[in-house]
């Protein structure tokens, strides 16, 4: 055989990846195999089989709240993700479909009446207004790239932050915003519960994923992605690149828009700071922890940054995510596995043997109790160091916790980084029963940013995303 | 027959700086015409007044007839001028198939709607663009064949990214194409190849056909015709042997004499 150089072997990587040898590769020719449609109507039917489970109203409320950040991530993947745009004023979009419908199905307007518009008219009149906005806030956007396209629209996000909340008060409703919304009406029907709402929402975006599908795989998909990759190359392939970026701004405005509406209807009201910048920051974490630039990607990451923020507001159930995590790199990172073994022996032998000195010396010391509850709690009784007044002291390691974990990551040798990593794990439990657990409000936004750190050094690309090569 | 090409005393100033002066240059159809000398001579800059990402101070550019000074890139390019770059431009995280099917994007109409909901005309224009794309890429032999078609663009050598932007420039559909320094960074056996290729594209293809190259071995066989530039102005115009052994050129290339200079 004659000999293969560098190139060709290169060149040959996805030829050697499409012969995959075993199960793994006839699962992924079978997944390759099978259309786009399939797929969508499995995760249709799984969404569908949840309101099956007889969840209750908080639970699907959750599940609602997922489904919105999913849609508005799958918007944001349009501008950001497809087309390359920086878009902050994205959350502007998503206020403006809530108001838009507000406006059309309340008492606001037109007095003493109101405006009650069946949600076949209004749902329809606020997307189109939407995406004359998206052209709108476009038109001075189009020719920044980066950093200052960032600015603009960022500026654009406030601006609508301040024209709720100031302007126009008594149709607006200022910072009261706008109660007594009507609920979705049309042909007769009206959708009064949670569980109507899931279903609707779960249908629109099924609806959205498609046609977003389709749009990715048509001439416009493409020159949006080649506007991403070189907008001069594109320019000079026969793209118009600004009317290119006009569109992916409309188009999101359109996704954005619809979450919106429905939003507005099920919650029955809308306030100005439901669309402010933490949240905008929120639907950003969903897009680049799935994947920006992966339809798939957007919607699980929605998911997975709504039910995880849900999830961390209950102490006990905060706790096994935390301890699952630190239980779960130290599986994945840690080999040998006698090496994972010594370090679970001696987190555990550290602890009790830390206990019983610090409770020996000062009974006040170890007086506290977890503050995790069920068998977590149990558990950790006699092994964390909770004192009888926690705060100072859960602030106090908090800081040295810190302190330890940059120590740690900078440690070069790796038996000492090793053994240094018992008393951290150890100093972390401590924290979290002491402190962290008790603040789960402040604790939540800590441990998501934390998340993103070590997914985003892990996989850069988010869940689903393809690696994207700058230059090579 | 009017030319296909003409540039009419164009000339490009940045403030003080004469990137460009009164150069004229026309190209018949189906000519293939070289452009060659020293570094920052003014052939790429040539290339982007052609292309539109310039316009030009002074002088007119015709196409077939008609000014394209002050059109837009993308317009001039469905005016039938396609370009390649110097440095590589491709759409590295597409595919190599989704690179060359981006070009098509000026010769199909379906707008998002149609697209989504796959009306006629959509299907149509999509199954014409991938047989396009198939049959611009078969022009390059296997190079770019089979299961390169869905790879993304960064895993292909260098020498198949050179021929794979020659592909996507083909298929914007265009009747003049500009080939900016095809054979850089490949061997001999590759630059052979191109020399090959870009006959081909005029004999096969009957593009009119517009190159900058440094490898005077390619520039020799292809060339209906050699523009030599300095400093921004034309200073030599001819066949290869005309061009190559004129004095200037040569005092371009290699500076003056010092014998001559010595009589002066």
């Amino acid at each position: 055989m004659a000999p293969i150089g560098v190139d060709e072997w290169v060149a040959r990587q996805g030829e050697r990846a499409e012969e995959l040898p075993g199960w793994r590769g006839d699962a992924a020719r079978f997944f390759a195999r099978v259309g786009w449609w399939p797929k969508l109507a499995v995760i249709g039917l799984l969404g569908a089989l949840f309101p099956v489970l007889s969840p209750n109203d908080f639970q699907l409320q959750v599940g609602i709240n997922a489904l919105l950040l999913a849609m508005l991530a799958l918007g944001l993947n349009i501008s950001v993700g497809w087309a390359g745009l920086l878009d902050l004023g994205y959350i502007a979009f998503y206020g403006f479909g809530a108001y838009g419908f507000a406006l059309l199905s309340s008492q606001q307007l037109h007095s003493p009446d109101g405006i009650h518009l069946q949600a076949w008219q209004s749902i329809p009149m606020v997307l189109i207004a939407a995406a004359i906005l998206g052209l709108l806030v476009g038109l001075p956007s189009r020719r920044l790239i980066g950093d200052y396209l960032a600015i603009v629209t960022l500026f654009f996000g406030e601006v609508w932050l301040e024209f709720t909340t100031n302007v126009a008060t008594d149709k607006l409703g200022g910072p009261n915003g706008i109660p007594s919304i009507d609920p979705i009406k049309g042909f007769g029907q009206q959708i009064l519960t949670l569980k109507g709402y899931y279903y609707f929402l779960l249908v629109a975006i099924l609806v959205v994923i498609a046609s977003l599908h389709l749009l990715d795989q048509s001439r416009t998909g493409r020159a949006w992605r080649a506007v991403r990759e070189d907008p001069l190359a594109a320019n000079m392939m026969t793209i118009p690149v600004n009317r290119l970026k006009l569109m992916a701004f409309s188009f999101g405005a359109v996704v954005a828009a619809l979450a919106g509406t429905i939003f507005a209807a099920s919650q029955g009201g809308v306030f100005p700071t439901d669309f402010d910048t933490p949240f905008l920051i929120l639907i950003y974490a969903g897009l680049i922890l799935g994947g920006s630039g992966s339809i798939a990607g957007a919607v699980l990451g929605g998911l997975v940054v709504s039910v995880t923020l849900e999830f961390l507001r209950n102490p006990t159930e905060a706790g096994y995510l935390f301890y699952g995590m630190i239980i779960l790199t130290l599986v994945a990172r840690t080999r040998p596995w006698v090496k994972l073994a010594g370090i679970v022996v001696g987190t555990v032998a550290f602890g009790y043997a830390a206990h019983a000195i610090v409770g020996a010396v000062s009974s006040a010391a170890t007086a506290g109790s977890p503050h995790s509850g069920g068998w977590v709690g149990d558990l950790l009784g006699n092994w964390v160091i909770v004192p009888a007044n926690p705060k100072n002291f859960g602030n106090i390691c908090f800081v040295i916790l810190i302190c330890a974990l940059i120590a740690l990551v900078q440690m070069k040798r790796s038996t000492l980084r090793t053994v240094l990593l018992i008393p951290v794990i150890y100093l972390a439990a401590c924290v979290w029963e002491s402190r962290l657990a008790v603040e789960p409000s402040i604790t939540r936004q800590i441990l998501i940013g934390a998340i993103l750190i070590v997914m985003m050094n892990w996989r850069p690309q988010g869940l689903l995303g393809r690696r994207r090569v700058e230059v090579v | 027959m009017a030319p296909l090409l003409e540039l009419d005393r164009v000339g490009l100033a940045f403030g003080g700086l004469r990137a460009l002066h009164e150069l004229d240059l026309t190209l018949n159809e189906g000519e293939i015409v070289s452009v060659i000398g020293p570094n920052g001579a003014g052939k790429t800059t040539v290339f982007n007044l052609i292309s539109g990402v310039y316009e030009p101070t002074s002088g007119d550019i015709r196409f077939a007839g008609e000014s394209i000074v002050g059109k837009l890139p993308w317009q001039i390019t469905r005016l039938g001028i396609a370009r390649t770059f110097q440095s590589l431009r491709l759409f590295l995280n597409m595919t190599v198939k989704e690179n060359v099917m981006a070009a098509t994007y000026g010769h199909t109409k379906a707008s998002p709607p149609e697209s989504i909901l796959r009306l006629p005309r959509a299907r149509r224009e999509e199954r014409q663009v991938n047989a396009e794309a198939e049959n611009v890429l078969s022009f390059f032999g296997e190079r770019l064949m089979g299961y390169r078609w869905d790879q993304p663009a960064y895993v292909l050598s260098y020498a198949n990214r050179r021929r794979l932007e020659i592909a996507r420039a083909m298929a914007a559909k265009p009747q003049l194409l500009l080939l900016d320094e095809p054979a850089a960074g490949m061997n001999p056996n590759e630059t052979l190849e191109m020399t090959e290729l870009i006959g081909r594209l005029r004999d096969e293809r009957g593009l009119t056909i517009l190159v900058i190259e440094h490898d005077m071995h390619v520039v020799e066989g292809i060339s209906d015709r050699v523009v030599a530039l300095d400093h921004g102005e034309k200073i030599a115009e001819g066949t290869f042997e005309q061009v190559a052994t004129h004095p200037s050129v040569v005092e371009a290339y290699l500076g003056r004499n010092p014998e001559a200079l010595a009589e002066e």
